[in-house]
């Protein structure tokens, strides 16, 4: 809180609002918004998830009615066919809807928001009101967004049978440039599309000035920054990453619209003979200047969705393992690492994009260099584990397979990394099948052991282990059988962004029924969420109560009760002792010792 | 639990591993992997993947079931305690410093390639063609017998009198000139690409010479390559470009040298007639 800090010990309690309306909407608890973070996440996730399940029935069965569509699509898909522009309209809705609104929201909005706080030690967040603003934009630009899908219901001069966008969620300019006359869904439903997306960038960077004021100004007395939990450095740093990265894209998106609205053209090249028309209006644009601005943002953002992610699974391993973080510094500079390397590697995404190859040499080598502090984080989590006494929890497990989905996701991108072996793969399934492993299901099985280690503190109750357990193993296999395949399809040269592979003779015969494999495994896994969903109702009413401490843990949010009382630590400000990984300690009477225990026990950072 | 969980991790590396080299054992041509290669540079692509995927299988393999084995190893054995370590830096310092070094490694490596990719001019006697992408389909334009590119300008640019590349009719040098959709090469003499776009970004992708590039409009974009056999090659547009992206492909036709010299000093009426004698006579390359 803003206000001077009271004297140690003396109670200085908060009451929380008593209206409804202040209590449950317009909250500037930042417990209420972490969850209300993770409810706009868990929405999002499912309208992503049935949105790929459509792209997965085309790509096995392509052009194949579905009498189900004409229900639920009148509009976009009224024979029952996913025609190539819905088709394209998917692709762009599902990235965009899971790149912003699931991976940067849940694990950093969501979990970030409720236990940094509670963590560190302080009674909420260093600017609530911020905090509330931050929340409500980003719901802003998901309702705009869901308007962009329905863009043909707005705009009448849309082709029918479209239903949003069709230009990637990358948006490359001329495509997403140019208006209507590059393709359906490329006027109206663009500047919906980039208007949210810049409602977007505003609420992130609130969130991120908001996460970073907190943790270095808010810590409670003993809470020295190496005292600290992973969990905190990772949310941090993933902060500095929004705050320096979200700018760009906000600026790129604002150019990106007055192309559209403006009649300026940033990003339209003189010269251009679009549809059958000379642009006689556009000339002096960069095509290229609109990929530089995306991807400054776009490489940070893959370890805004990761590193949360990361820290969540050092702090779960090292919890469930019964054992001390291995190399905690280690793993904090590593983390450092990955944040500042981030910044200088946007480059890998536009090797063949016409940019100077010079330059692309630099891009690559600094590329590479990223696995490093990967490498450290891998080994480090493996050394967390050996001489360890697993508890084999849900979380525990999720965190295990997170461990896993990280080494198969990050080190295919030792492949793309490489200028030269880039050449045949980009653009291909083998990026996407990279870039869903590691950025797209490693960060989920980061959100799920979040959720199965939070949920007791969250909502007073624990979750079902049996379910969590089944949810689990059928999610890890299914994911494996999706992505790993998806790699060979991208060696044979399959294009991505294709709504039918079936004019590519080069593919050969075996693809198509590789595809449909990918497809079946799709369709497993997608239902098994459901597991995840029934689990989640199931225990919010009838799971067991969760004492305070039930996974027996050292952390702050440990020590108060569960769901924890509206100022967090009921006015008092609790005393650290200790790191946050003191398991096993020799000698001391449980084998783990609270942050707030006064008994003495060596520790990293002491 | 752990045991569980480790044996399932442990068949998935297997089945990996049987995904990535088992299946080109066991199938031999009905494998999904890389298209036959007929380049010099696409060998060497080639040989970098393998180098990569060896050192990339081996970390992968090693790290995956370790991983497992710590997981099968170290659960709960009644109330006995896990061991108190906090790390150690030696360990930590070997690790780094070896990822370090075959990471770089291989990243140095991949750039002598990529310099013969794009460093390297393609000679003075290298069959020129430009490339003129558009929704949805690529035009390539030769320079005719005279050997000498007519004026191309946006607002000669008219689709539906064939005009594709925007020839200037009053250009006494593009009399000659030759615009079609399929990219005609001869086997063995380097061609030297101008690649532009008219709309919006594409790609040229030639599985095949492990060729890729994006077409971008506003600017031309010089590539090389040398084909070494004759044949048939499709070329799919590799960059989404809209509506039908998915349907935007084209052919490279490899010819043997005579042959693609008598057609190079043909009319643009006589070219289109033997090329689609031959696009009929080969068959697809797979």
């Amino acid at each position: 809180m803003a206000e001077a800090h009271p004297v140690h010990g003396e109670v200085h309690r908060h009451e929380p609002p008593s209206g409804f309306i202040r209590k449950w909407i317009f909250s500037v608890d930042h417990k209420v918004i972490g969850i209300q973070y993770w409810f706009l996440a868990l929405f999002s996730v499912f309208v992503g998830m049935i949105m790929s399940l459509l792209m997965r029935l085309q790509l096995a069965w392509p052009g194949r009615e579905w009498g189900f569509l004409k229900t639920l699509l009148p509009a976009a898909a009224e024979n029952g066919t996913i025609s190539p522009e819905l088709y394209l309209s998917l692709v762009t809705m599902h990235g965009t809807i899971m790149v912003f609104f699931v991976l940067t929201t849940a694990p950093q909005g969501g979990f970030g928001n409720y236990f940094l706080p509670i963590q560190i030690g302080a009674a909420d967040m260093a600017f609530p009101v911020l905090n509330m603003l931050s929340f409500w934009l980003t719901f802003v630009a998901l309702a705009v967004m869901m308007l962009a899908i329905f863009a043909n219901v707005i705009d009448d001069t849309a082709a029918v049978g479209v239903v949003g966008p069709i230009g990637g969620w990358t948006g490359y300019a001329p495509l997403s440039a140019l208006g209507e006359r590059a393709g359906p869904g490329q006027g109206t439903g663009v500047v919906l599309w980039i208007t949210s997306i810049a409602f977007f960038c505003v609420a992130s960077l609130l969130g991120a000035l908001n996460f970073i004021t907190t943790m270095l100004n808010l810590r409670t007395r003993g809470m020295s920054l190496l005292r600290l939990p992973l969990t905190c450095w990772a949310w941090f740093t993933t902060a500095v990453l929004a705050l320096l990265s979200f700018p760009v894209l906000l600026a790129g998106g604002v150019l990106m619209l007055f192309d559209h609205i403006g009649g300026t053209s940033f990003f339209v090249p003189a010269g251009s003979y679009v549809n059958g028309q000379l642009v006689m209006e556009k000339q002096g644009g960069s095509v290229i200047l609109w990929q530089h601005l995306f991807w400054y943002f776009g490489h940070p953002e893959v370890y805004i969705a990761i590193l949360p992610g990361m820290g969540l699974t050092s702090h779960i391993l090292s919890t469930f393992a019964r054992k001390p973080v291995f190399g905690y510094r280690a793993m904090v500079y590593a983390i450092f690492a990955i944040g500042l390397l981030g910044f200088f590697v946007w480059g890998h995404h536009m090797f063949q994009s016409g940019m100077d190859p010079n330059t692309a040499i630099v891009f690559s080598v600094i590329t590479l260099a990223i696995g490093v502090p990967s490498a450290i984080k891998t080994f480090n989590w493996l050394g967390t584990l050996w001489g360890a006494r697993i508890r084999f929890t849900t979380p525990m497990i999720f965190s295990i397979g997170f461990v896993s989905l990280f080494v198969s996701g990050g080190i295919t991108g030792i492949f793309l990394g490489q200028t030269a072996v880039d050449i045949p793969l980009h653009d291909t399934y083998f990026v996407v099948g990279h870039f869903h492993l590691i950025m797209g299901v490693a960060a989920i099985f980061g959100m799920f052991a979040g959720t199965y280690f939070w949920f007791p503190k969250m909502f007073g109750r624990m979750m079902n282990e049996t379910m969590g357990k089944i949810h689990f193993f059928i999610t890890f296999i299914g994911v494996n059988c999706i992505f790993m395949p998806m790699h060979i399809m991208g060696i044979a040269g399959a294009p991505r962004r294709y709504s039918s592979h079936e004019g590519l003779a080069y593919l050969g015969d075996s693809f198509m029924p590789m595809t449909k494999f990918v497809s079946i495994a799709a369709f497993v896994t997608i239902a098994a969420q459901l597991i995840f969903v029934v689990n989640l109702v199931w225990s919010w009413f009838k799971g067991p109560k969760a004492g305070e401490n039930p996974w027996e843990a050292t952390s702050l949010e440990w020590t108060i009760p569960s769901p924890p009382p509206h100022d967090n630590f009921a006015g008092h400000e609790p005393d650290v002792h200790h790191g946050p990984y003191e398991y096993s300690v020799p000698g001391a009477e449980k084998d783990y010792t609270m942050q707030t225990d006064p008994e003495r026990a060596k520790s990293a950072g002491d | 639990m752990g045991k569980i969980i480790a044996v399932i991790m442990w068949l998935l590396v297997i089945g990996t591993v049987l995904l990535f080299v088992g299946q080109n054992v066991l199938f031999g041509d009905g494998r999904l992997w890389f298209p036959e290669n007929i380049s010099e540079i696409g060998a060497t692509i080639d040989t970098q993947f393998s180098r990569t995927l060896v050192v990339v299988g081996i970390a992968f393999v090693l790290s995956q079931v370790a991983l497992g084995y710590v997981v099968f190893r170290f659960g709960r054995r009644g109330q006995e305690r896990a061991q108190y370590i906090h790390g150690s830096g030696k360990l930590e310092a070997i690790w780094t410093v070896a990822t370090g070094v075959v990471f770089i490694v291989l990243a140095v490596m991949a750039q002598f390639i990529w310099a013969q990719v794009h460093l390297q001019e393609a000679g003075p006697n290298a069959v020129k063609v430009e490339v003129v992408a558009q929704q949805f389909q690529f035009n390539f334009h030769y320079p005719g017998a005279d050997g000498v590119f007519g004026r191309t300008e946006p607002k000669f640019i008219n689709d539906s009198s064939l005009n594709y590349v925007g020839l200037d009719p009053s250009d006494a040098n593009g009399k000659d000139d030759v615009q079609t959709t399929t990219l005609v090469v001869p086997v063995g003499d380097p061609v030297d690409l101008t690649l532009r776009s008219k709309d919006v970004i594409h790609s040229l992708f030639i599985p095949a010479l492990r060729f890729k590039q994006d077409t971008v409009p506003g600017l031309s974009i010089k590539m090389h390559f040398t084909a070494n056999k004759a044949g048939k090659y499709e070329i799919p547009c590799a960059e989404l470009c809209g509506q039908l992206h998915y349907n935007m492909r084209s052919f490279m036709l490899v010819l043997p040298k005579d042959d693609y010299r008598a057609m190079a000093a043909m009319s643009e009426e006589k070219f289109k007639e033997r090329l689609t004698e031959l696009l009929q006579q080969y068959p697809i390359n797979r």
